[in-house]
């Protein structure tokens, strides 16, 4: 394998006896030291891949390799693999023991995973690289204590204390209040920058990923349709889905709205061909049609194609035009 | 004659230990048709007021000062005024859909009963007002009978509007009604409610949390912090060219995509909202402030002018236009 932290190859996540495709054949890499944002409405599989990533969705197809290492299912190998690859969680109040102090929420990883040291100063310094300063006056106060931004920051402390190659975060701010969501978001750049970790973040917020991101990929029902260099998916999209999705974020001032009608689709009911086309607008424009492509979009599934420039889209309209 | 008008409002909560200051001191008014956007974080007390509007507060909270509805003080109305004035005078969108939905009853029947209790139309007529609300909101008369589980949560969403428009209401508070939603959802909740208030000239009041949403939808913007408005004027500039630092902070929050200064640099405020409970001495943005000074720490600023049509309440604001 190359150097690649985290590898997935053709993964396919199905429930309900095979009936619903949460993740349809997946292929990503992610560097060392790089920030992985995974972008799409809910439902569209993120959150069950990445939980895929960390042991807790077995696969149907394909494989995931932590460090060439490959992900698999026995008790021994995941607690090998949990200390490579943490989680952090949504909603910080929930992920909390409410009865164990701050000391303990960061020492339990640490005692699992009989990391060598003096317990009391790595707690202590895994608090205090999370900015929670200065650390004594945390560790023996508890979790509804504090506020929602430093539960969050109690969280990313006992992730951190493990040293992970890869942290898995799943919208880490979105349940935080606006003022408190771009310290996070810095305190989580600063753990890349410093040590090199690698994070794949799922969220569906475009702006987080322009904050801390190196790369985006997009997901609509379980499969990725563009993926690049953040600086080129989110200022020149080329998958319709992408475009669409950027268009909706209030923040970005001279974009045409581009409002997709519909529900977020059901991925027990994935539509024939591209899977986007029944909400494509440029299938619904008519331009596929005048184009003469629109039964390719109705017929033929695609998966990524190779790269456009940076990116690689799964879009026959990019296909046709390049 | 204002449609809604708050005067020198103060709000506090018998807490367990305590009384809690939700807010301290709110002056506010809306005109019919206008669009008014309430902006600030958990805490701030921008729900509370959506609750005293409509005396929707627990029985033991104190309510200072006056909310007039049309020019009737709503705290001097005898029970029966105030039910009549509910929903036919100003009406509510809550954020969670789920809760605000009885969970055993048909949607299209919670609409009728509500029809049913503030008009003197007969079971037949209220049930195609039913479905006339629906389809309005982009459900399909076909869904009436469906109960809320039966539905996403942007079709329930659209259902609590229907709700509220049941009787049509001359002002549309929605709190938070798009936060719990997706990108593409909350730009639909968002298209149909500019769209319902152009059409049926309906004031509206949106509470929020992201103020680049309330730029988009509204025309005048007032930003709340620890109880008090901090800065209010035209929705664009008070966006754009905010005056108190904490504004500029809630502006920053949400970064504009392209924007290359925001580009892997998230920005937030140092410490977390304040406690009503316990709130600094002087102003009580001082503590989180960038560009506080000393007196900061003694001085509470009243809202002061801040160019046309706006004011702040920032020590330095008064400083920057001698």
């Amino acid at each position: 394998m190359s150097d690649a932290v985290l590898a997935l190859t053709n993964v396919r996540v199905q429930f309900g006896g095979g009936k619903v495709h949460a993740v349809d054949t997946v292929s990503l890499d992610v560097g060392a030291g790089e920030v992985l944002a995974l972008v799409g409405e809910s439902g569209c599989g993120k959150t069950t891949l990445i939980r895929s990533v960390i042991g807790l969705e077995p696969l149907s197809h394909g494989s995931i390799e932590v460090e060439g290492v490959k992900v698999g299912r026995g008790a021994r190998g995941l607690r090998a693999l949990r200390r490579k690859v943490q989680m952090i969680f949504q909603d910080p109040s929930g992920a909390l023991n409410p009865r164990h102090s701050i000391y303990e929420a960061v020492a339990e990883g640490l005692r699992i995973h009989k990391v060598k040291g003096h317990e009391p100063t790595l707690v202590a310094d895994a608090l205090s690289a999370a900015g929670l300063r200065p650390p004594e006056r945390f560790l023996q106060r508890y979790p509804h204590e504090l506020s929602g931004g430093q539960r969050q920051r109690v969280l990313i402390a006992a992730a951190m204390a493990l040293r992970p190659r890869l942290l898995l975060a799943d919208e880490p701010v979105a349940s935080l209040d606006a003022s408190i969501r771009g310290e996070i978001l810095a305190l989580m750049r600063s753990y890349v920058d410093r040590d090199g970790v690698s994070i794949v973040a799922v969220t569906h917020d475009l702006g987080l990923a322009w904050n801390i991101a190196d790369r985006v990929a997009v997901m609509y029902l379980g499969r990725i349709v563009e993926v690049g260099p953040a600086d080129d998916v989110l200022r020149t999209p080329l998958h319709p889905y992408t475009k669409a999705l950027l268009s909706v974020v209030p923040e970005i001032e001279g974009m045409e709205q581009q409002i997709l009608t519909g529900e977020t689709p059901d991925p027990s009911r994935i539509p024939s061909g591209c899977r986007f086309h029944p909400r494509c607008p440029v299938v619904a424009s008519g331009e596929a049609e005048r184009l003469g492509f629109v039964d390719r979009c109705r017929g033929v599934d695609l998966e990524l194609e190779p790269e456009v420039g940076s990116h690689r889209v799964a879009c026959h309209a990019v296909q046709i035009s390049t | 004659m204002s449609l809604l008008e708050l005067r020198d409002l103060h709000v506090t909560y018998r807490g367990e230990r305590a009384a809690v200051p939700a807010v301290r001191g709110v002056n506010l008014s809306i005109e019919a048709g206008d669009t008014v956007g309430l902006a600030g974080e958990s805490g701030c007390g921008k729900s509370t007021i959506a609750g005293a509007v409509l005396r929707l507060l627990p029985k033991e909270t104190e309510v200072r000062g006056q909310i007039l509805l049309d020019g009737e003080d709503v705290y001097e109305m005898k029970p029966g005024r105030l039910r009549a004035v509910r929903w036919t005078g100003a009406a509510i969108v809550f954020q969670g859909a789920l809760h605000s939905l009885n969970p055993v009853k048909r949607i299209g029947w919670q609409i009728e009963e509500a029809v049913l209790l503030h008009s003197k139309m007969s079971p037949r007529a209220a049930r195609e007002r039913a479905q006339d609300l629906l389809d309005r909101v982009g459900i399909p008369g076909d869904r009436v009978d469906k109960y809320p589980h039966q539905m996403s949560g942007g079709q329930r969403q659209r259902v609590l509007i229907a709700l509220a428009l049941a009787c049509d209401p001359q002002l549309l508070i929605a709190d938070e009604p798009t936060t719990a939603l997706d990108v593409m959802v909350q730009a639909q909740v968002l298209a149909l409610l500019e769209e319902l208030q152009r059409e049926k000239g309906l004031a509206l009041l949106f509470i929020t949390h992201d103020l680049s949403v309330l730029t988009h939808t509204c025309k005048r913007l007032a930003v709340m912090y620890a109880g008090r408005i901090v800065e209010e004027g035209p929705s664009e500039l008070v966006f754009t060219d905010p005056q108190h630092p904490y504004s500029r902070a809630l502006a920053a929050a949400f970064p504009t995509i392209g924007d290359m200064s925001s580009r892997m640099h998230p920005e937030g405020l140092a410490g977390d909202p304040p406690d009503p409970a316990d709130l600094p001495s002087g102003c009580p943005f001082h503590v989180r402030c960038a560009v506080a000074i000393p007196e900061c720490a003694t001085l509470d600023v009243a809202l002061r002018d801040a160019g046309p049509g706006r004011r702040a309440a920032c020590v330095h604001v008064g400083a920057a236009h001698v």
